[in-house]
């Protein structure tokens, strides 16, 4: 059970195979075990989570309405996304006392689909950084080296799926938070289009980026998750109103005749051997599967990193103006007047790297310096854009490595902030330019897992589905466990 | 661009973050270390072109000026830090 894919254990629960109940209990028992030495959640309640699972019991066999493929079948959710009578922390100690009073729509439409809520996955603090050592409640141990970092800022979700205490977990991605953990732990990770799934109840670090998706052990699962997350909101502004896709329906479009993207820039220096041989090996099993492979150019792409530095701690510097110890989150203990009640409770509610992108927004934002710095990285943000449209019309998807190595070790980057910024080099740009970006492993250096970057137009999530799972029938990267848990199988 | 001290202290009071003396220095070379670092965008030709402010061009919906949403003041109230009478309490503003 413990390696099943969605379908499978779907199929498990409909023929009464197993019930939700004890699948349910299985993961809690694992979660019991496994989580005190990796960290990965904030928080888990077995109370809750069995009382879901013995609903989604009691809906079976109810007869009449027809069932999600996804009913029954347990899941985590980042600590971004906000669940009614959870406890929601973002990873900050500025909401470490903080219950939700509402649903987030993902966590809405994960419900609805029938399934049942573990816990909440631990994360960097507000989503921002890289290796989740940013986070209030502590870092999360990479299940394959737990001297590792597993990614961040969706790091807990990563860890948990690969340790295999969860099927699935949602994950949230603003420059990279889901491919890049996804990369670093093994896993299959999705961003979607920007607008795609909703970002009501979903804590904001940065709007105009802010994706969520799914985070798990396969294509094929994450189409099914996607299915349930996607849709129109109309309580989140930038919610797109299209219809209603079905994301399993090109998984087994053949790749005959298929043009891959290869963006120069992504080849050069700066990316490990290990990891270039690894990406290496996946463009020549892609060629085996009938694909071709062409060379593109984003010329920008070395300014993407440098303009999110500014777009995104610009929005975060905003969005984050909101935790002001008055409605909810922390409040400091004493205070003289509205001023020093603001600036010591955001003091102590903030973590380290929370603040510096605050301050940075606030700097670029300020009088006399928003056309140097906002205004410009916005120009640069066309331009980045505009180079992967010319580039989508020489190919129908974009391959790469999701990061420059694979996962370092605690302390190796979080001294040197603009080091740490460096390892979601190959991301960004995706997320400036608001396109669909996936990571699917694709093999190991040094013993630990390699990411391979999916890329596609915008709203080409089935299509990059199909590419990841064509891949995925043909190697058995995906379905390798960590060394430390030979249980799992 | 370098900033002084008075600069990091001023942008921690518009950001309404109290910050001691020893933070502010070194919050300083870390601030100028990243600010050294997206100065890399100075170089980009970017005249003529548009500012791109979000990544899929929408437009703000419009909808019926009616109450949509329930009254939840007393399950939003219930996790703020000091309430009375369904008022947020602050320290005194105006004397």
């Amino acid at each position: 059970m413990l390696n099943s894919s969605l379908k499978q254990l779907a199929a498990a629960l409909a023929a009464k195979k197993v019930s939700s109940v004890e699948l349910t209990t299985l993961f809690l028992d694992r979660i019991e075990k496994y989580n005190p030495s990796l960290n990965a959640f904030i928080t888990v309640d077995r109370d809750k989570a069995l009382a879901a699972a013995r609903a989604a019991d009691g809906k079976v066999g109810a007869g009449g309405t027809a069932r999600s493929p996804l009913h029954g079948i347990p899941l985590a959710h980042k600590d971004i996304f906000c669940a009614q009578g959870w406890r929601t922390t973002c990873g900050s100690k500025m909401l470490a006392n903080f219950v939700a009073p509402y649903d987030a729509n993902v966590v809405g439409k994960i419900n609805a689909a029938g399934m049942v809520m573990v816990g909440k996955c631990n994360m960097d603090e507000f989503a921002m950084g890289s290796s989740n050592e940013t986070s209030f409640f502590g870092p999360v141990k990479n299940p394959w080296d737990t001297a590792r970092v597993p990614g961040g800022s969706s790091g807990g979700s990563a860890a948990a799926v690969a340790a295999r205490l969860v099927p699935a977990a949602t994950g949230t991605d603003t420059g990279g938070s889901i491919r890049q953990p996804a990369a670093l732990c093994g896993l299959t990770g999705l961003k979607p289009t920007y607008g795609v799934v909703s970002r009501y109840g979903m804590i904001a670090f940065a709007s105009s980026l802010d994706q969520g998706g799914p985070m798990a052990k396969s294509a094929e699962d994450c189409a099914l998750l996607l299915n349930a997350m996607a849709g129109f909101d109309a309580r989140d502004s930038t919610s797109l109103e299209r219809p209603a896709e079905d994301y399993t329906r090109e998984l087994d479009k053949p790749l005959t005749g298929f043009r891959i993207g290869l963006p120069k820039e992504f080849f050069g220096a700066g990316m490990d051997d290990g990891v270039r041989a690894a990406v290496d090996a996946a463009l020549a099993e892609y060629r085996q599967l009938g694909a071709t492979t062409v060379e593109v150019s984003l010329p920008n792409s070395s300014l993407s990193v440098p303009a999110y530095y500014v777009i995104a701690p610009a929005e975060a510097s905003s969005n984050l103006a909101r935790f002001d110890g008055v409605r909810y989150g922390h409040r400091a203990a004493e205070y003289t007047d509205l001023i020093e009640m603001y600036e010591k409770s955001r003091a102590e509610g903030f973590g380290a790297e929370v603040k510096r992108r605050i301050l940075i927004g606030t700097y670029v934002l300020s009088h006399g310096y928003y056309d140097a710095y906002y205004l410009k990285a916005q120009q640069v943000r066309r331009l980045i854009a505009a180079d992967f449209a010319a580039a989508f019309t020489q190919c129908d998807v974009i391959l790469g490595p999701t990061t420059p190595s694979v996962a370092f070790k605690f302390g190796e980057k979080s001294a040197d902030p603009v080091q740490m910024y460096l390892s979601d080099i190959y991301t960004i740009a995706v997320n400036l330019a608001g396109l669909p970006g996936m990571s699917i492993p694709c093999g190991f250096d040094q013993n630990l897992p390699v990411g391979l970057q999916i890329v596609g137009p915008w709203f080409a999530e089935a299509r990059m589905l199909g590419v990841a799972h064509r891949y995925q029938q043909a190697t058995d990267w995906h379905t390798r466990l960590p060394a430390g848990l030979e249980a799992a199988r | 661009m370098s900033l002084t001290l008075d600069d990091v202290h001023r942008i921690a009071h518009l950001a309404r973050l109290e910050i001691s003396a020893a933070e502010a220095e070194q919050t300083r070379g870390q601030l100028n270390a990243i600010l050294a670092f997206v100065d890399e965008l100075q170089a980009a030709a970017t005249t003529g072109v548009t500012p791109m402010a979000h990544a899929v061009d929408v437009v703000q919906r419009l909808r019926e000026d009616v109450v949509t949403e329930p009254d939840r003041r007393d399950a939003f109230q219930a996790i703020a830090p000091e309430t009375e009478a369904g008022l947020y309490l602050v320290p005194k503003v105006i004397e």
